[in-house]
């Protein structure tokens, strides 16, 4: 294979050479190893987004009294400077300053300045992924901490599913448990491998990984930031079905090497220098559908890697060919476990109304992960039919799974991973409540990147905003270094709202939490009127 | 083997006015002309088309509300003077159940006749009143079909309109009982019905004919507007036929292969004159989707009637009368298909619905309650630019409705072109029609025949929820009301 490296051009700026990890023995490379620590890391456009617009009229005299009385930095006049600068409305709170006698609209002299809801952000967004959850995902990816409370950061308003489910010390009327004792350490780790089957076992420090991006649904520099934030993190990120970049070997031992259906880029030597081999059978978003990546993002260098002619669209086929059983799926686990004699299996499926049965027929086909993939996940494309209305929301499948596995006493021999809608902090805590051991998200880590759910990554040259597009000029707007200090910044903030829901919760380890429904409650609706429709 | 059924879609742009849901570009003052936004930062040159447009009023209006809210020219912007909002005009359309984005994606897919295909998960609620508390199966591993709808086998969408019989009745000697089949197969499981109100001009139902005679399927038409369809085009014609009508369509009800009759005490006599002139001819009886739905059609099946439509309110709801809220579809449905299955004879009746199917899904959807086929109505006024306004349309004299006239209705149906108009209609039943064999690809069904009235393989809402949360405790919302 000719070196893809040669056929990208490289990142501005360049990587300072990063010190080595010790090697694993998997990867024939020298191994990276970046750090864990949070560092600014703002938004990368001039003008930075915020809930709310803060306006200064031209009746300003410049008396700097609002930079006085800004606690959030709304307001700055730097050392030399005759003006006050442009408000930096994004860190502005609100009505719930702005109401006060204290606030900059409060006590400036020349009534100037006026606080108004932001229309440009009112445009962002949706039910599931409302404005306030981009905008509290942006703020974790900035500073690595947990969004202010003027931003709803737990839930978004579909109306059902996770944003019906709230855990009990949320909500008024419950007595909350004991509370860890202050300094216990509280342990998000997880084990992946419970088969005892000899392989190795591998632990990730968060129960939390990346989900399969391919290059070509989405740029290199998203592809590496994910993987450098994934080694920081000692956990795990996947190539998708794009095939391995060269530049992902430096990163070998936190990425998982995707088998799917359309098997692009997919050889023995990608099997064998990762930890994980995914087979992924289905995606949540287009369940059955196999993958779609339109003929416009199939640009020379994402053709050369999935050696296929560019400009084509590349439909997988949906399921793999050569798997009609369950017998034969186990032949395909073997033959990667043959391939690679180290290494875990993950099999990541859709959510069937039979998901229970694939995921009992998958571990006694031989999978360490089960990797359920819910119908409302991310996508680079697909049909709108297949993304509301083919296979169950994930939020249904895991007490599904976790029960029907537990019934047939192979819960604890199996790891099941979930994904597919999971946005926030406490989306990853309600889905192990439900029964899961770990999550994979994606489209939270593109909100990090800076991604507003616009919906346009699929054709043309892809995402305007340059995450999901392999355009030379458009995936330029990103630099690596900054893609991978927003993720590492994100999982910092979410480690931190996971440990305090935790340490409320009287648990030490993430892993008490599995399958712990009786910590959660349920919004039930109040009932819909509607009436007839005159014809 | 026949020809595979293929819908000719062509590229039919729409010649109303588009609304597009990010229109407003709020220009403040104070801009230094660095032309960043127009330049650097819009990647679907919406302000180049916007600009074009104001210099030259020639220029396709249809351009101008292309914005997708990426907000690069927003967070670009070198002075952070600029802002984007949403269209109050694109909120204002249609209402809870037509919702914008429904008329939106609908007026996209009557334009190109494509599948819509956007990136990023599914945005919207989590579940709904309706149609939007089903989820369809899939196949994971195991499954008949190959490919999905990329493959080589090919997924039949053809419905049958008549009774099957179980068996067949033969006297001791031999001669057989039963009366032949006379079923009326159709390639789509969609006829095109009027529309659920009352509309200006006959070229709509002329426009709906030549789309029916390209679909192979049936228009639904009154019989007045019947007398207008050329004699190639009567086999795809369903007239709406009254007692007094009768002797004026005998040329028609002679070509036609179905005819329909509102329900009504005379009906099956009504029945009786209309096969009198034509002894092949489908008769389907127009009822009113309620919960009576299902004794009145065992009562007109005795009398010899085997086809139903069952008209639903444009939110596919029962109508109750009085502005009460029936059942949905879903519910309704289910109930007069599960009490035919159990009389068995459900093989007999043939049921078509009507009435709130407004998207694709809606359609396979109604099949797996138990429609055999789904009639579209609403639809096909949207492709063609109506907003479902409604009831803003001005009164005429009368008190009735203006709908479909000159300036008052940007989908003109009365002076609509007919090609023009039959075109969109194509597009839209193409695009559904893929749409479908999506759905049936996934599930591995090769025909939609047999996801009729398969519960099986859907999950409904409320089932699912008492599996996965049923033991969960419950607190009302308003109790958390953030």
């Amino acid at each position: 294979m000719s070196t893809s490296t040669a056929t990208v051009p490289a990142p501005v700026p360049v990587c300072p050479p990063e010190p080595e990890s010790p090697s694993t023995g998997y990867s024939d490379w020298p191994q990276a190893s970046v750090a864990r620590e949070i560092l600014p890391a703002p938004d990368r456009y001039r003008n930075a987004l915020g809930k709310y617009k803060v306006d200064r009229s031209a009746s300003c005299a410049s008396c700097g009294r609002c930079t006085e009385a800004c606690r959030y930095g709304v307001h700055s006049r730097p050392a030399g400077y005759a003006f006050v600068l442009r408000p930096a409305d994004h860190l502005c709170i609100g009505p719930a300053c702005a109401e006060t006698a204290e606030s900059c609209v409060s006590l400036c002299p020349q009534k100037a300045l006026t606080v108004r809801p932001n229309p440009s952000a009112e445009c962002m967004g949706d039910p599931r992924w409302s404005r306030d959850l981009i905008l509290a995902t942006w703020h974790a990816a900035a500073t690595g901490r947990p969004a202010p409370p003027h931003l709803e950061s737990r839930t978004g308003h579909s109306g059902g599913g996770f944003d019906s489910l709230r855990f009990k010390f949320e909500v008024p009327g419950f007595e909350p448990p004991p509370r860890v004792p202050p300094g216990t350490e509280i342990d998000t780790g997880l084990d992946l491998n419970h088969r005892g089957d000899g392989r190795p076992q591998i632990h990730i420090d968060l129960p939390v990984y990346g989900g399969g991006m391919s290059f070509g649904s989405v740029s290199i520099h998203t592809i590496l930031g994910k993987a450098r934030a994934a080694v920081a993190w000692n956990t795990l990120t996947c190539t998708g079905e794009g095939g391995y970049h060269d530049r992902l070997k430096p990163y070998d031992d936190h990425v998982i090497t995707q088998v799917a259906t359309g098997l692009f880029g997919v050889r023995e030597d990608t099997i064998q220098r990762v930890r994980i081999v995914e087979f992924k059978y289905a995606q949540g978003a287009k369940p059955g559908l196999g993958g779609h990546l339109l003929g416009d993002k199939n640009t020379p260098a994402v053709a050369r890697m999935r050696e296929a002619v560019a400009g084509n669209a590349l439909f997988s086929p949906f399921p793999f060919h050569s798997v009609y059983s369950v017998e034969d799926h186990k032949k395909h686990l073997d033959w990667i476990k043959e391939v690679n004699p180290r290494c875990l299996v993950s099999v990541k499926v859709s959510t069937p109304t039979d998901v229970d049965m694939v995921a009992v027929g998958s571990y006694f086909a031989g999978a360490h992960i089960i990797h359920l993939d819910g119908s409302y996940g991310g996508t680079g494309a697909a049909p709108d039919i297949a993304k509301k209305n083919i296979a169950m929301p994930i939020e249904y499948a895991v007490p599904k799974v976790h029960k029907f596995l537990a019934a047939e006493g192979i819960r604890d021999k199996v790891t099941l991973i979930a994904s597919g809608g999971i946005r926030t902090a406490y989306d990853v805590l309600k889905t192990i409540a439900l029964g899961a051991d770990g999550v994979v998200v994606g489209t939270s880590e593109m909100v990090a990147l800076g991604c507003v759910r616009c919906a346009c990554c699929e054709s043309g040259r892809g995402c305007p905003r340059g995450i999901a597009s392999t355009d030379p000029e458009l995936m330029m707007q990103m630099t690596l270094e900054w893609a991978t200090q927003r993720l590492i910044n994100l999982n910092f903030a979410w480690r931190e709202e996971m440990v305090d829901a935790l340490s409320r919760l009287g648990m030490a380890s993430i892993r008490e939490l599995r399958g712990r429904t009786d910590v959660l409650c349920y919004l039930s609706d109040d009932a819909v009127s509607a009436t007839e429709v005159s014809s | 083997m026949p020809d595979r059924y293929h819908i000719h879609t062509a590229a039919m742009p729409g010649w109303f006015r588009r609304i597009g849901k990010f229109a407003n570009v709020d220009w403040r003052e104070d801009c230094s002309r660095c032309s960043n936004c127009v330049k650097l930062r819009c990647l679907y040159d919406v302000y180049r088309h916007e600009s074009a447009f104001n210099r030259d009023p020639l220029a396709p209006g249809a351009t101008l509300d292309e914005c997708k809210a990426c907000l690069s020219c927003v967070q670009g912007c070198t002075k952070g003077l600029l802002d984007v909002s949403i269209n109050p005009e694109f909120l204002d359309m249609g209402d809870e159940y037509w919702t914008p984005a429904i008329i939106l994606t609908t007026w996209n897919q009557a334009d190109t006749g494509r599948i819509p295909v956007s990136g990023a998960g599914y945005r919207g609620r989590f579940h709904g009143p309706g149609f939007d508390s089903i989820w369809t199966d899939m196949s994971e591993i195991v499954r008949p079909t190959r490919d999905g709808i990329h493959g080589r086998e090919y997924i039949s969408t053809s419905v049958d309109i008549g009774p099957k019989p179980l068996r067949l009745e033969f006297t001791p000697d031999g001669r057989m009982l039963t009366p032949p089949l006379r079923l009326l197969e159709i390639q789509l499981p969609i006829i095109l019905d009027m529309p659920a109100w009352r509309e200006q001009g006959a070229r709509l139902a002329a426009a709906r004919i030549a789309a029916a005679k390209e679909l192979k399927t049936l228009a639904v038409v009154r019989a007045g507007e019947a007398v207008q369809a050329l004699p190639k085009q009567l086999p795809f014609l369903a007239p709406v036929v009254a007692e007094a009508d009768i002797d004026n369509c005998e040329d028609i009800l002679e070509g036609a292969r179905m005819a329909q009759l509102l329900d009504g005490p005379d009906v099956a006599a009504l029945a009786g004159r209309v096969r009198a002139i034509n002894e092949q001819l489908t008769i389907a009886v127009r009822l009113p989707l309620s919960p009576a739905a299902a004794d009145r059609i065992l009562e007109l099946n005795r009398a010899g009637l085997r086809v139903f439509q069952l008209c639903a309110d444009q939110h596919g709801r029962e109508r109750l009368g009085h502005g009460k809220r029936g059942r949905h579809i879903k519910d309704a449905l289910r109930e007069v298909h599960g009490r035919l299955v159990k009389k068995g004879l459900r093989d007999e009746i043939t049921l078509i619905v009507s009435g709130g199917i407004a998207l694709a899904e809606h359609m396979a959807k109604a099949i797996i309650c138990g429609a055999d086929l789904v009639a579209v109505d609403t639809a096909l006024l949207v492709a063609l630019g109506c907003r479902v306004c409604r009831d803003a349309h001005p009164r005429d004299a009368e008190g009735q409705a203006m709908c479909g006239s000159g300036e008052l209705c940007p989908a003109e149906t009365d002076s609509v072109d007919r090609a023009y108009a039959a075109q969109r209609m194509v597009n839209l039943m193409g695009a559904w029609h893929s749409q479908l064999i999506e759905v049936l690809g996934a599930m591995g069904i090769r025909e939609v025949r047999r996801l009729r009235g398969e519960v099986g393989r859907a999950i409904f809402m409320e089932d699912i929820e008492k599996e996965a949360f049923g033991d969960i405790c419950r607190v009302p919302r308003s109790q958390v009301s953030a």
